[in-house]
């Protein structure tokens, strides 16, 4: 068998299976198999297959319509580019944001990490873990959780409808609103508006809580098979707090290697491209960033909910710090190393985000009339990093004197893991499929090491690809509407 | 209790080149969710492991179309759907995608994957497993005949509520000036 399985000798011998689309995951992507005559895998591949191409087509735009447009990249996580791209349109204004609007901001984030987390484990993840990866295809889904778990699926929904309201009060609308713009926030919140989410903010702590031991049972109830499962040892990267302290909404870079050693922490990510390149493979849209240190082939990383919430020194509200040392200590440990722990760590981060709610809806800051900063300097670039709910997220933007963007680049969470996912799903097949006749159960345990990641496909494809192939576009009546050729 | 069992209506829905929002306001119904999954049962769909269109009553696209195999799903869905529903502005004209419209593909892949700064090997994506992107981005009616269209970016869970109960219940669909956007 070859041992890295990334590329086969000699793909033209081999059978070909194909997963297509992924289902339950955001965005487009498939999975491809190449395997020999007795079954044996030799190539797995996860291909990003959709093109955008946001950053080309931004530029020449001015840059106070970026918050709004870039957020179009994804609408699960709308709100983290909307404020990434107001963190680096901040610097290009040269605002320092008033008490008011960095609160308004944070709890928009917290609202976006509570509904996208909730809507991942319950939506999407949760029909494999309750059923089983290979139960029946046509119950494995949230309409099977609402028949068989109905409090479960009903929580689910509840939780992220809240995150949901959460945004729609900061932001103006549930998806793609407009609260932030560059220097601050165009809203804030009204007596009434607080009052109104105040009401359910414990109840979504508590149910915030019951999902991380939701997810804690399953571990215990299926211990051998979750402790291995698609996990592998990986370096890390996170934004963390000066203190240490898990932050999702600012902070410094910390990274580790796969042993857990430090590679940089705490670092400025203004400068980020000095520290982290991408390269970029024939077979996906999607680049692959490294750490320049460790060079493109061994210096590959993991970001998300599990690198944050076991790197971070502690997290600063009481129950999800509580929730974290019980994780990091199950198992001795391997848990927190598991692939599957990227689950409960979402959990985890979701109990996080509901605390933190509640917190800042005690800050009668949020109901401030101080919204804008008015900026001194102007700079011709920015960089705004934040912790979206898969991870970190950068959006760098140069700006010229006609307020045009003249450049953009955007590393999205998605594109940090891509090839930690890949070599999930090479961990999944050379264990579970090799050698074996594939059944849809089998091929849905390869979806199941994907989904773990919470990938984002749309957001990962916002660059543009090209085919040596023709094809046309003809209307009914015979008219060409669209034609492409190359190669 | 009426003693007549109402079929479900089978329901399918894709995201082609789209951002997941129209699907995401689809969700926005929030625990009307469990009254629609009275009324219907869904086929292919991001939400469910069915990866073929089946024989459906509604289909539910979101997204236009930005390769092959947008055109493809876009054909199955046609091809399998009673009704078919473009929802959301990508679907209705194209959306923010199509704002690439204006640029040369080819010189957007050399920045991307050639010149760009960041990339240290660059090569530009040409697996055969990757779908061929078409030069425009194009909205749905222009490849196949849609019978309905529900605009904004994305319309609310509640247009959306409107639209299916009035479709599911027989009814002509009206979502009404005040629930309808165009954002
Ligand atoms: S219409 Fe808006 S919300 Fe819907 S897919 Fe397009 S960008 Fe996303």
């Amino acid at each position: 068998m070859n041992p890295s399985l990334e590329t086969a000798a000699h793909p033209q011998d081999l059978r070909r299976v194909v997963i297509e689309p992924l289902s339950r995951v955001e965005g487009h992507g498939k999975v491809t198999l190449l395997l020999d005559e007795a079954g044996h895998v030799e190539q797995a591949r996860l291909h990003i297959v959709e093109f955008r191409a946001f950053e080309k087509f931004i530029q020449g735009r001015p840059y106070w319509e970026v918050p709004v447009m870039v957020q179009r990249l994804c609408g699960i996580c709308p709100v983290s580019h909307h404020l990434a791209a107001c963190k680096a349109l901040d610097q290009v204004v040269g605002a320092t944001l008033t008490p008011t609007a960095e609160k308004i901001r944070r709890l928009m984030h917290y609202g976006q990490i509570l509904q996208s987390h909730a809507l991942h484990f319950f939506h999407l993840s949760s029909p494999d873990l309750l059923f089983g990866f290979d139960s029946d295809a046509a119950r494995r889904n949230i309409v099977g959780v609402a028949a068989e778990h109905p409090d479960v699926a009903r929580q689910g929904v509840l939780l992220r409808r809240y995150g949901q309201e959460v945004i729609r009060h900061t932001a103006g609308k549930r998806i793609h609103g407009t609260g932030s713009v560059p220097g601050g926030v165009n809203k804030s919140l009204t007596v009434a508006e607080r009052d109104e989410l105040l009401v359910d903010a414990y109840q979504v702590i508590a149910w915030s809580r019951d999902a991380v031991r939701l997810v804690q049972r399953l571990f215990e109830q299926n211990l051998e098979l979750y402790r291995t499962f698609a996990s592998f040892p990986a370096s890390t990267l996170s934004l963390v707090r000066a203190d240490g302290a898990l932050d999702l909404y600012h902070g410094g870079l910390r990274a580790r290697d796969a042993s857990g050693h430090t590679l940089f922490d705490h670092a400025g990510y203004d400068r980020y491209w000095e520290l982290i390149a991408e390269d970029v493979k024939a077979w996906s849209y999607m680049k692959f960033p490294y750490f320049k240190t460790q060079g493109s082939e061994t210096g590959w990383y993991r970001v998300g909910p599990l690198t944050r919430v076991t790197t971070c020194d502690f997290i600063p509200t009481p129950l999800a710090d509580r929730e974290r040392r019980e994780f990091l200590a199950f198992d001795d440990g391997l848990a927190a190393r598991s692939t599957l722990g990227f689950h409960w760590a979402r959990m985890i981060e979701m109990l996080h985000a509901a605390e933190a709610i509640k917190d800042l809806l005690h800050d009668d800051d949020l109901l401030g009339q101080d919204l804008t900063a008015t900026g001194g300097r102007r700079e011709a670039r920015g960089v705004g990093v934040l912790e979206a709910p898969r991870g970190t997220l950068i959006h760098h933007y140069r700006v010229d004197g006609d307020d045009q963007v003249v450049r953009a680049n955007l590393i999205v969470s998605t594109t940090h893991n891509n090839q930690a996912m890949n070599v999930a799903i090479r961990e999944v097949a050379r264990k579970y499929l090799d050698g074996r006749e594939i059944t849809e159960g089998l091929l849905n345990h390869i979806e199941v090491a994907v989904r773990a990641f919470d990938p984002c496909l749309s957001c990962a494809t916002h660059a543009v690809g090209q085919m040596p192939l023709s094809v046309q576009l003809v209307e009914c009546d015979g008219t060409v509407v669209s034609a492409l050729a190359r190669g | 209790m009426s003693s007549v069992t109402r079929r479900k209506l089978r329901v399918a829905t894709t995201s082609l080149a789209g951002c997941f929002g129209c699907h995401m306001s689809l969700l926005d119904i929030d625990e009307r969710l469990f009254a629609l999954l009275d009324r219907i049962e869904f086929d292919r769909s991001p939400l469910t492991d069915i990866k073929r269109c089946g024989a459906c009553d509604i289909g539910i696209v979101e997204g236009g179309l930005c390769n092959a195999e947008n055109v493809h799903v876009l054909r199955e869905f046609r091809a399998n759907c009673k009704i078919l529903i473009a929802v959301g502005a990508c679907a209705v004209n194209g959306g923010l995608p199509a704002q690439r419209n204006h640029l040369d593909l080819g010189q957007c892949l050399q920045e991307v994957y050639l010149t760009d700064p960041g990339v240290a090997r660059g090569v530009i994506p040409n697996d055969p497993e990757l779908p061929l992107p078409l030069d425009k981005v194009h909205p749905l009616h222009e490849v196949v005949k849609v019978d309905y269209f529900l605009p904004g970016c994305p319309p609310s869970g509640d247009a959306i509520w409107k639209f299916l109960t009035d479709l599911i219940d027989g009814r002509t669909p009206r979502v009404g000036a005040n629930l309808l956007r165009y954002d």
